[in-house]
């Protein structure tokens, strides 16, 4: 029998709970920027294909909510920093070798980006925004009039609107980076072996992509384009769960720190949070409804997005969890 | 020049005075340390064999604590000597999560903290505070590019090994086995 012992160290209280430094910041500004960069991602790819009209939720209306979304994102990165004066100091550098340099600048292209992006649907979201009694709501008849007031505003929105295509490109691929990045902060850490497989990239990107059509889908109200998005959705989770299963082909062939890794998911503590709440609740059950609903029975669309949504969520704080107690010594 | 340190297995007792010495010498709070005693069993009894180590940042020459810092804070001194600078340091807590020797801690001041072969000592001649006061003077600590060093002697004469080599950081500290 091999043992292990620390008679100092790692015995001194204050350090241990301490090595665990992320908690659930770093899970939500993971799940919030995955849904940014999905959603982003979807206004740019429909506007590039002509499609404004046929998808209106996934150009204009879900896009509302990236802005909010890299927000608090970043408000919850600023959170879990312990050192907060001196945050301005990640905007000094730009260090291509550290992934959380590149995705604090990545973040702060983006946010303006999707500013600029739904600004362009404010007239039209104001104008068809109704009180309760269906009549227009006071604070919306202010904002246009003041939006009448300012002409230089409506003229920039013209100006913007001539060149929203330079804008989808730009929101494709910061959107993807964005998304890719999210996994890459995990993976680029060879010191826990969890994370560090390539495979991340992707799996976040995918899950981001999938987590966005949910909510697109969500606030849809067209019938069309529900199943045009519910049906990329059911691709999303099919490739998600080949990664999912790559991924733990991966650890159980490579060595025994990533092996070690993988048992948590395999019968260790994990193991019902991942398969059941991820894998189950998040992939496979709502893939089952969404195939359903397209077969045309009436299901509310809104539980399986819940379940996307939440599946998504936990990925992330058990990625990010379990992450952190694997490692190469003791 | 390429600071190192060699420490003898065989003759550390385990005794922590490196502990106490680095806590005192570097103002670290209490209930925090940047070295610590590993007592490693090994074998299966009545056949047991033991271990002591004195363990701390190995000053890895691939540091990814360094190449994943955002801001810089954490960078490479002359001689190899790995440090923070603390008004650099955001907290993210990314170099501690890049450490595969759990070598760093976040200070509760915020920053992040960790050994530095006690850099202040290195430039004025003197040696770390942990090698001047270990009782059986087994670590040995000097310049890996000077072969009358202590350290390449010690690694001259006797067999030794790396924590987690597989890790592929390049550590520098020595253990003499
Ligand atoms: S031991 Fe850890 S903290 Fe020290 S240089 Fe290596 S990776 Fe960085
Ligand atoms: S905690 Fe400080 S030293 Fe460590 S990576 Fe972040 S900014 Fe750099």
């Amino acid at each position: 029998m091999k043992e292990e012992l620390f008679v100092s160290g790692r015995a001194i209280p204050n350090i241990d709970p301490y090595l665990n430094i992320w908690h659930w910041q770093i899970p939500v500004y993971l799940f919030l920027g995955g849904l940014a960069a999905g959603l982003l991602f979807f206004a740019a790819l429909y506007t590039l294909l002509g499609k404004e009209k046929q998808m209106p939720t996934a150009v204009k209306w879900a896009t509302f909510l990236v802005p909010p979304a890299l927000v608090l994102g970043l408000l919850s990165l600023f959170l879990d920093l312990k050192h907060k004066m001196f945050f301005w100091q990640l905007y000094t550098v730009i260090r291509l070798e550290s992934p959380m340099s590149w995705g604090a600048w990545t973040l702060l292209i983006i946010t303006p980006i999707s500013i600029l992006w739904s600004m362009m649907f404010l007239r039209e979201l104001l104008e068809a925004w109704k009180g309760k009694d269906g009549k227009p709501a006071p604070m919306a008849v202010w904002s246009l009039k003041f939006l009448e007031k300012n002409q230089w505003i409506e003229q920039f929105i013209q100006w913007l609107v001539k060149y929203r295509k330079v804008l989808a490109w730009l929101m494709i691929y910061y959107g993807l980076i964005l998304g890719i990045y999210t996994g890459i902060l995990l993976s680029a850490f060879n010191a826990r072996p969890l994370w560090n497989t390539s495979l991340l990239g992707p799996l976040f990107l995918v899950s981001g992509l999938s987590t966005a059509a949910a909510t697109i889908m969500w606030m849809s109200k067209d019938h069309l384009e529900r199943s045009t998005i519910s049906r990329i959705d059911l691709m999303l989770i099919g490739i998600e769960l080949f990664l999912i299963v790559h991924l733990f082909m991966g650890f159980l062939a490579s060595s025994a720190v990533q092996i070690e890794a993988a048992s948590l998911f395999l019968g260790g503590p994990y193991t019902v949070m991942f398969w059941v709440f991820v894998v189950f609740m998040g992939l496979i059950l709502p893939a089952i409804l969404e195939t359903l609903e397209l077969l045309g029975y009436k299901i509310p669309v809104m539980i399986p997005a819940i379940l996307i949504l939440f599946g998504g969520l936990v990925f992330r704080f058990v990625m990010v969890e379990a992450g952190q107690i694997t490692r190469y010594l003791y | 020049m390429r600071y190192a340190m060699a420490i003898d297995t065989k003759k550390c007792v385990g005794c922590s005075d490196c502990v106490v010495a680095c806590q005192t010498e570097n103002d670290v709070p209490i209930g925090f340390c940047r070295d610590w005693i590993v007592e490693v069993m090994d074998g299966s009894y009545p056949n047991l064999e033991m271990e002591l180590r004195s363990e701390r940042c190995n000053h890895c020459d691939n540091a990814p604590c360094v190449r994943c810092c955002p801001t810089g804070a954490s960078h490479i001194e002359e001689g190899g000597v790995v440090k923070v600078k603390k008004h650099r340091c955001i907290g993210c807590g990314a170099c501690i999560q890049s450490c595969p020797y759990d070598a760093r801690y976040s200070h509760p001041e915020g920053y992040v903290d960790k050994c530095t072969f006690c850099y202040h000592r290195l430039v004025k001649g003197e040696k770390p505070a942990c090698v001047s006061v270990c009782p059986t003077k087994c670590m040995y600590f000097g310049d890996l590019d000077d072969e009358n060093s202590d350290v390449s002697i010690a690694l001259r004469n006797r067999k030794h090994k790396v924590l987690a080599p597989e890790a592929g950081t390049k550590p520098h500290i020595f253990y003499l086995i």
